[in-house]
């Protein structure tokens, strides 16, 4: 346990540099290539509150991931979106900048929808504290969930509050035979029907299944969706982590489209997650040529991961529209006028 | 109601626009039924759900599609002249309430379904679509739009969005904020955005999660696009009755601690509870202190193993009386008390002010004792329901509008309970919005710098601080004032 927020203040005012915010580091690859001075977070720690029947938990920003997992399991409950951890010392800020949700996240949510209460040192090196420890709260505009996924743009996460959840009683896992455009399919009849499916993945003519919820639920779904062979230990773990072989690649595209989308016709491989919302591509396919696939359905391409040299080219992210770009640029002016904090990292715009 | 507390919402001063000149720019676009300017017509929006906040518009607009939207505000922001959305007006903080020489524009001619896709599960509806009226056109494919503010009859889509509403379900699944996909919104400027996406998420900051909950002053939103979900087969309901709030704020730690979030979990004192009993005849338990309706939704072995869980719990946790829902007709009765608390306590005093704070749930018995002794401190009588599952408290205070005074203590008894909230770690509002009710009270929540803030990521989207001024984030002047008075607010 330290506090270092004092510290980060001073190292705010006096910045006369952008600074580049950094937990651990397991993210620098996510988002354009960082640049600044670099502001270390993973000092500031500590499980500052946590209260399994009110369903929080508070925690200074460099608090291991794997620390407030421990604490969270001792008592039965988790971190239902199951953020990637890429590093044993992957920090929370990091994971709230970052905004990444895991296998779970079309069953059970995204971090922002977690995300409970923030405290945040702005451009001008003011401690704010928006949100709170209640589950229900709109006081003010929601600044808390803004900041999820703002890749540190908008100031620099000293602590957070998080709502968690109860173990699921049960779990199981199913593998099924079946392509791509059949996967889909199947994935989004199920989505329709009361069914306890908390996570998919679909890689190479296999469907993985995951079921949890009530021991009866889980039993009940096993019957009626025909019990597949199970997969290997530590499966959904690796994926949550991207440790499977699929992931190691050098260039990775990530596509966010309706679980509705048909099969998209790309060269390259594909891994579905999500119910079929998230496709993870790995190809050498021309950039405008997988962002315009990707747009045509209703969703957008991240060049997840890729050579410095095609992401300062392309840009991490798809571009946005001229309106949606004008109120970026101002909530950016709104929280970090002088424009310190991670330039770049998320558009070159700002 | 005899004296009505004056909205004076705004330190801006609009005074100097060409307001005549607006109302003709107006009639020229909309059709002569969707322009109101006749202090009779303009009679019905002087206030919304809080009746204790009264003032005049100077025009209402009710257009009838997205081009006229986007036209009203381009002509009102052209001429400074401030904007008020407003869909069925029975928000509770006074959001939309009108705003001194403001227009209100009125979402209620916007109410088309335009899409139900079952496959995806999303319905795309307009913002004057009627929270329940989605359910029911996804009934017949077996899904729902799951937040159900107890208001759903009436309050709309757009209103639940801009107040990020709650229901009883939201405990399990989730707030307005976890509810929309996609909307597409119109600034101040008449500049029309979509933010989110039929995609589980979009690039570039959280907008949507901005916008929800923003009361209606950073856009108008134009059309929503909800997530529906699949009913479940089968929900039954646990009511039980404690002998004192105690024990039954401990019984609702102790389901949780049991690693089950039922579907429901709800708790209504005393007062409320004989109030509601006179009003729906749902058969509660009048002797006790405390009920708490706890449901389990799912399959019916789900649901099974689910109830007689919580069954167990509760009678560990000292409930004088347990019973379970044995049909859909009775699970209805158990719940149409706790849905009707509002009305059924309007039916025993002329007016009531509903607070909203959240707490956290270990304090509860604390924060009723104070609450208590507060209704004698200010001579009202004042009944307690609670979203017990997520800590939010809906004291309903009781007064006579035409006793002088009662209006004022009512709101001096109000603020103190929301004071209180905050002391124990909480929120002045869990899901009713700040609107102008509670304004005076953010300065104790929020700092000044942190009010700054709240003033800056405004203008970032209505420079000029036309849509809905003066709501939601008090001026460090209504700060000070407060500070000194303990009241923001004036009286007529
Ligand atoms: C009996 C009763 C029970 C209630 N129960 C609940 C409950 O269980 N849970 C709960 O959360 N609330 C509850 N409420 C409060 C209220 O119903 C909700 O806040 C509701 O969402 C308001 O919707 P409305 O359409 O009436 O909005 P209005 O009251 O008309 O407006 C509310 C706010 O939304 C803004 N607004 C409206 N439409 C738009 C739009 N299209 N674009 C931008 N801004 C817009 C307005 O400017 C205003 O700030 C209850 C109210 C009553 C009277």
């Amino acid at each position: 346990m330290s506090d270092l927020s004092e510290q980060f203040i001073e190292r705010i005012k006096s910045a006369n540099a952008p600074l580049c915010i950094r937990g651990s580091g397991s993210k620098d690859f996510h988002g354009n290539t960082p640049r600044g001075d670099v502001l270390e977070t993973a000092g500031h720690t500590g499980i500052v509150a946590y209260e399994p029947t009110e369903l929080f938990i508070t925690a200074r920003c460099g608090t291991p991931l794997a620390e407030i997992e421990a604490a969270l399991n001792e008592k039965g409950q988790c971190l239902p979106f199951e953020p990637p951890r890429f590093a044993a010392d992957s920090t929370v800020g990091g994971m709230v900048a970052a905004g990444l949700s895991g296998p779970r996240r079309a069953s059970a949510g995204s971090v922002r929808d977690y995300v409970l209460g923030v405290k945040l040192i702005d451009g001008q090196a003011r401690e704010l504290a928006f949100g709170g420890q209640v589950m229900k709260n709109v006081a003010g505009y929601d600044v808390s969930r803004l900041i999820a996924g703002s890749l540190g743009t908008l100031g620099l996460i000293t602590a957070v509050s998080l709502k968690v959840l109860p173990q699921p009683v049960a779990e199981t896992t199913l593998r099924f035979e079946m392509n791509q455009g059949e996967a889909l399919d199947q994935l989004n009849r199920w989505a329709g029907q009361p069914l306890p499916i908390v996570a998919s993945c679909w890689e190479n003519g296999v469907l993985t299944l995951r079921l949890a919820g009530a021991r009866a639920a889980v039993e009940a779904a096993q019957l009626k969706l025909g019990a597949g062979e199970t997969a290997p230990d530590g499966f959904w773990n690796d994926l949550r982590d991207q440790r499977l072989p699929f992931f190691a690649v050098e260039t990775l595209w990530r596509l966010s489209v309706p679980s509705l989308a048909p099969r998209l016709d790309l060269p390259g491989e594909q891994l579905i997650e999500w119910g079929g919302a998230l496709r993870w591509l790995s190809s050498d396919a021309a950039p405008e040529t997988i962002r315009a696939a990707a747009a045509a359905v209703g969703g957008s391409a991240t060049l997840y991961r890729a050579p410095p040299g095609l992401k300062a080219q392309v840009g991490t992210f798809a571009p946005l529209s001229a309106p949606l770009m004008t109120l970026h640029r101002n909530l950016k002016v709104a929280f970090d006028p002088q424009g310190i904090f991670n330039p770049g990292r998320m558009y070159p715009d700002f | 109601m005899n004296t009505p507390l004056h909205s004076r919402a705004s330190d801006q001063d609009f005074s100097a626009c060409d307001r005549a000149a607006l109302l003709h720019e107006l009639a020229g676009i909309l059709p002569g039924t969707a322009l109101l300017a006749d202090p009779e017509d303009l009679k019905p929006y002087e206030c919304d759900g809080l009746t204790a906040y009264r003032q005049m518009p100077f025009a209402v607009t009710l257009p009838e599609n997205e081009t006229q939207v986007v036209a009203v505000l381009k002509a009102c922001h052209r001429h400074g002249v401030p904007v008020v959305a407003r869909g069925a007006g029975t928000g509770l903080s006074g959001g939309a309430t009108p705003v001194d020489g403001g227009v209100i524009l009125s979402l209620a001619r916007l109410k088309h379904i335009l899409r139900i896709d079952p496959l995806a599960r999303t319905a795309v509806v307009q913002p004057g679509v009627r929270n329940l009226a989605i359910s029911e056109a996804a009934a017949p494919l077996g899904l729902y739009y799951a937040p159900d503010p107890s208001s759903q009859i009436a309050c709309t889509i757009g209103g639940n969005v801009a107040e990020n509403s709650g229901g009883v379900h939201c405990l399990k699944y989730g707030l307005t904020v976890h509810n929309i996909l996609k909307l597409r919104v119109a600034l101040i400027d008449g500049t029309v955005v979509e933010v989110g996406s039929d995609a589980l998420d979009a690039p570039g900051y959280d907008l949507l999660a901005v916008l929800i909950g923003s009361e209606g002053m950073l856009a108008v939103v134009l059309e929503a696009t909800v997530k529906l979900t699949p009913k479940p087969q089968i929900a039954k309901v646990v009511m039980a009755s404690f002998d004192d709030m105690t024990r039954a704020g401990n019984a609702v730690a102790d389901i949780i601690a049991a690693g089950i979030i039922p579907a429901g979990l709800e708790m209504m004192d005393k007062p409320a509870t004989a109030a509601v009993e006179d009003f729906v005849h749902a058969g509660y338990d009048l002797e006790a202190e405390a009920i708490l309706l706890a449901e389990s939704d799912g399959t019916p072995e789900e649901v099974e193993e689910e109830i007689a869980a919580m069954k167990a719990v509760l009678e560990q946790a000292g409930a004088r009386e347990l019973r379970v829902s044995q049909s859909e007709a009775e699970r209805l009765k158990f719940w149409a008390g706790r849905k009707a608390a509002f009305p059924a306590v309007g039916r025993i005093t002329p007016d009531y002010l509903c607070m909203d704070g959240t707490i956290p749930r270990k304090h509860l018995a604390h924060v009723l004792i104070r609450i208590g002794e507060l209704a004698q401190q200010y001579g009202l009588r004042c009944a307690n329901v609670f979203h017990a599952g997520d800590g939010n408290l809906h004291p309903l205070i009781m007064f006579d509008a035409n006793v002088p005074g009662e209006v004022e203590r009512a709101t001096e008894f109000g603020a103190r309970i929301l004071e209180l909230s905050v002391d124990v770690g909480g929120t002045i509002t869990g899901e009713h919005g700040v609107g102008i009710e509670k304004v005076g009270q953010m300065c104790v929540q929020f700092s000044p710098e942190e009010l700054a803030a709240f003033h800056a990521l405004k203008a970032a989207f209505d420079p000029q601080g036309l849509l809905n001024p003066g709501k939601a984030v008090p001026t460090p002047r209504r700060c000070s004032e407060y500070r000194l008075t303990g009241s923001a607010r004036e009286t007529k």
